[in-house]
């Protein structure tokens, strides 16, 4: 008997179930009749419809009814759900924008702090644009850690109660919430800023689940 | 408006001209009854602008049709494809200004496959010959391109004003074309549309000596414009009234504009952040200032990559802003609260979510005079944070009760909050909830939303448009067909068990005209509930639903006057599946510039 993945039939609707009940198909242990076929589409349809979403032509029978499964797997995303356009998607896309100065320079720079996933990101990113500035990158357990070191920077930032603190305490998501500038401060002012080697601060992933 | 007679149409022309001629010949034969009948007509409608007033006044007899078709001057097609150009030039001859609209709106949300058609170029060029007076047109979710804009700008010396609303298929080449020839350009508002960067200085072209702009909105524009010749076209601009700058104007440049027009009633902030260097040793402007000395600023938006530093500059206006939008603004409790505590006439308000139900408690507790609310997501996906819930829901309904729109995007809701809102807010006339997660039950109680939309269309009884989400069964259905009796416009997704459903709001809500449907189980028994209605309609639109080709062909036959289209997915290899139906009355034969996805019934 030739293992078929069956399509269920209109006629089959309402007389023979239990016919079909004992037809061999190709399908995991205890998956149901439209269950066989939904599996399929939810593998193969790359367009991501709806659970609701069938061969309209046919399978009247087929009962997937949106009311009564189970949502898709969470990160599945819909064409056109939700009602959002395109404009707002991209615009409203989380920025955030904070002013970076670095003493001795004479112009700041804006970066934006979503474009980067960890503090590692965003001090390389710092490294390049102020290139003649070395940052002091204590993150980095490989490097010596020593504070009053030449022409180092440190970097630090505003928070959201007016308070200077350190880049790095924080995990990166916290960091990003509550910064409001940046100021790239020379080392030979920040004595007394002793940087701690914590572990916490790894560069933990502030990007967006996906 | 003396200057029509002069252009009349044939017969009455000769009648006045016999008249005159009577009059200069001592032979004066005063004019019949019906003629003084349908000259007085014409001079009463000319007061009559409603459209709804002037179709029933066309009802009455052919004298009143003739006359009402004369003085028509507004002309608007709610869908493009329900009658010709050529049949409504025919029928209105003396018409000012034009609405056309064209695409579903379910388009805007790439529902609907690219070039599928409402082209603004046959109605364009049928007016550029018919209608040499033309003053203003508004266009939404049309087609338009560079050449259409050309046409347009050359064919009509009167031009005045052009509102574009979610189109596309031209650039800024086409802009240019606008600015330089509509001398009497008064209007150019372009609101999220799509405009193609063809790296033309359109903001040059306007013409060097003053002109007559009131209104320059092209906030949706993405690409960079000439600065430097947008300052001076607001300088010489004295009649702007409103303006709304692209996130390339930053709020440096913003200022400049300021202080040169303190005149505006409107602005558009622009980006509302300084450009990337900024000297540090300089100083900023004083921004306050700028804000301070617009008196008369009553709509505030913008804030397109805002630095939330600079939110402080806007205070002074607060207290006269009747709008605000800061549905781009991603700023959050703390930094709302500090400017929203001084809006006490604020009705109408955007905003992210990112400000938290505490934003919205904020809200509710200042804005006493709110009329208009949109809450949107900062990150639209279905498993998101969701900053926002029932309990920002509740505030509002509490706090804003003279509320009569609103959009809220959340996800999770109770039914709760949604009825306080039915019992606290009775003006609503809109209520659009966007549950994000499909399928979502009331997070409290896991019950469906049936209750919650039921008392809205229960206890709202202007309520004319109505969005549903979350979990919801045929009841729900029920509740609307029954109580939203003056339901127009009705939005369902993911909704539903059963054809009842459907049946229920066909056979129940005697006013609906757009319907529209996407994923949710109705299928052609249910369709079929809708035949003594359709033609009431301006469309129904129904996407990834449980119809066959086979009922879709059967209303087609059943009802002649309906283009019925089923529209393929474009990679659909199935010739006779489709994802979506949508039809809509018509008064021409199906069109003819359908694509090949298209199939007309």
């Amino acid at each position: 008997m030739s293992p078929q993945l069956a399509k269920p039939s209109p006629e089959s609707s309402s007389a023979g179930l239990h016919f079909n009940d004992t037809e061999l198909t190709l399908g995991l242990p205890g998956a149901t009749k439209s269950g066989t076929k939904r599996g399929f589409s939810d593998t193969v349809d790359l367009n991501l419809r709806g659970p609701c979403n069938t061969d309209h032509a046919s399978n009247p029978s087929e009962n997937d009814v949106s009311g009564d499964s189970k949502p898709p797997p969470a990160k599945t995303q819909i064409v056109g759900w939700p009602p959002v356009k395109a404009s707002r998607k991209n615009v409203a896309k989380i920025s955030k924008y904070v002013k970076v100065a670095v003493d001795g320079a004479p112009y700041l720079r804006k970066v934006d702090l979503e474009m980067y996933g960890s503090y590692q990101q965003l001090l390389g990113s710092l490294e390049d644009m102020f290139s003649c500035f070395p940052i002091r990158n204590y993150l980095n357990e490989r490097k010596l850690m020593d504070p009053v070191k030449g022409s180092d920077y440190m970097p630090t930032y505003e928070d959201r109660d007016g308070d200077w603190m350190l880049v790095g305490d924080v995990p990166w998501k916290m960091f990003v919430e509550s910064c409001k500038r940046l100021r790239l401060m020379k080392s030979t002012e920040a004595i007394g800023l002793a940087p701690r080697a914590s572990q916490k601060c790894t560069s933990t992933s502030g990007s967006k689940s996906l | 408006m003396s200057e029509d007679r002069n252009e009349m149409p044939e017969p009455e022309v000769d009648t006045r001209r016999r008249e005159i001629a009577g009059v200069l010949t001592g032979e004066f034969q005063s004019p019949s009854p019906d003629q003084v009948l349908e000259n007085v007509l014409e001079n009463v409608l000319l007061f009559l602008t409603s459209r709804r007033d002037r179709n029933a006044v066309s009802l009455v007899c052919k004298s009143w049709y003739r006359a009402e078709a004369l003085t028509r001057s507004d002309l608007f097609i709610g869908n493009c494809y329900a009658v010709s150009p050529r049949r409504a030039i025919e029928r209105f001859r003396r018409v000012r200004s034009v609405v056309l609209k064209g695409k579903p709106r379910f388009a805007d949300f790439n529902l609907m496959p690219p070039n599928w058609g409402a082209y603004f170029t046959p109605w364009v060029t049928a007016m550029a010959t018919s209608y040499p007076w033309l003053e203003k047109v508004y266009l939404k979710r049309m087609f338009v391109t560079d050449r259409d804009l050309e046409l347009l700008a050359q064919s009509f010396p009167a031009f005045k004003e052009l509102v574009l609303v979610c189109c596309d298929g031209f650039g800024t080449s086409g802009l240019a074309g606008i600015a330089s020839k509509c001398r009497q350009l008064r209007v150019l508002d372009l609101i999220e549309d799509e405009v193609a960067d063809d790296e033309v200085d359109w903001i040059s072209c306007f013409p060097e000596s003053g002109t007559c702009l009131e209104s320059l909105i092209f906030d949706c524009i993405e690409c960079p414009i000439n600065f430097e010749a947008l300052e001076r076209l607001v300088a010489r601009s004295p009649s702007l009234r409103k303006l709304r700058l692209n996130r390339y104007v930053s709020i440096g440049q913003l200022y400049r504009l300021m202080i040169r027009a303190p005149q505006l009633t409107h602005l558009g902030s622009g980006s509302f952040s300084s450009s990337d260097i900024v000297a540090q040793g300089d100083q900023e402007p004083d921004y306050i200032s700028a804000f301070a000395a617009c008196r008369s600023l009553v709509c505030l938006s913008g804030f397109r990559e805002i630095i939330p530093d600079y939110l402080p500059a806007i205070y002074p206006v607060c207290a006269n802003l009747t709008s605000l939008n800061f549905s781009y603004a991603n700023i959050n409790t703390e930094q709302l609260k500090s400017v929203i505590c001084h809006c006490h006439k604020l009705q109408i308000f955007w905003v992210l979510d990112s400000v938290c139900d505490e934003g919205l408690q904020a809200v509710a507790a200042t804005c006493k005079e709110l009329r208009e609310l949109r809450v949107f997501p900062i990150d639209a996906r279905e498993d998101s944070e969701g900053p926002v819930s029932e309990v920002g829901l509740q505030a509002i309904s509490e706090g804003c009760r003279k509320l009569q729109s609103i959009l809220y995007f959340c996800q999770r809701m109770t039914n709760a909050a949604v009825i306080a809102m039915s019992k606290n807010c009775s003006d609503l006339v809109v209520f659009r909830l966007c549950i994000m997660g499909r399928h979502r039950p009331d997070h409290i109680t896991g019950e469906p939303m049936d209750e919650g939309f039921g008392a809205i269309v229960m206890n709202c009884k202007k309520l004319t448009r109505l969005a549903i989400s979350g979990l919801l069964t045929d009841k729900a259905f029920s509740y609307i067909g029954k109580y939203g009796k003056l339901v127009r416009t009705l939005s369902v997704a993911f909704a539903g068990d059963s054809d009842m459903g459907l049946k229920y709001v066909l056979e129940g809500c005697p006013k609906l005209q757009k319907l529209e449907i996407r994923d949710s189980p109705f299928g052609d028994a249910a369709l079929r509930s809708g035949l003594h209605h359709y033609y009431n309609m301006r469309f129904l639109w129904m996407s990834s639903c449980r119809l066959s080709r086979q009922g879709c062909e059967e209303i087609a036959r059943a009802m002649p006057g309906l283009v019925v289209e089923v529209i393929r997915n474009e990679n659909e290899e199935d010739k006779d599946g489709f994802e979506i139906l949508y039809m809509y009355r018509s008064l021409e034969r199906p069109r003819i510039d359908a694509p090949e996805f298209v199939t007309i019934l």
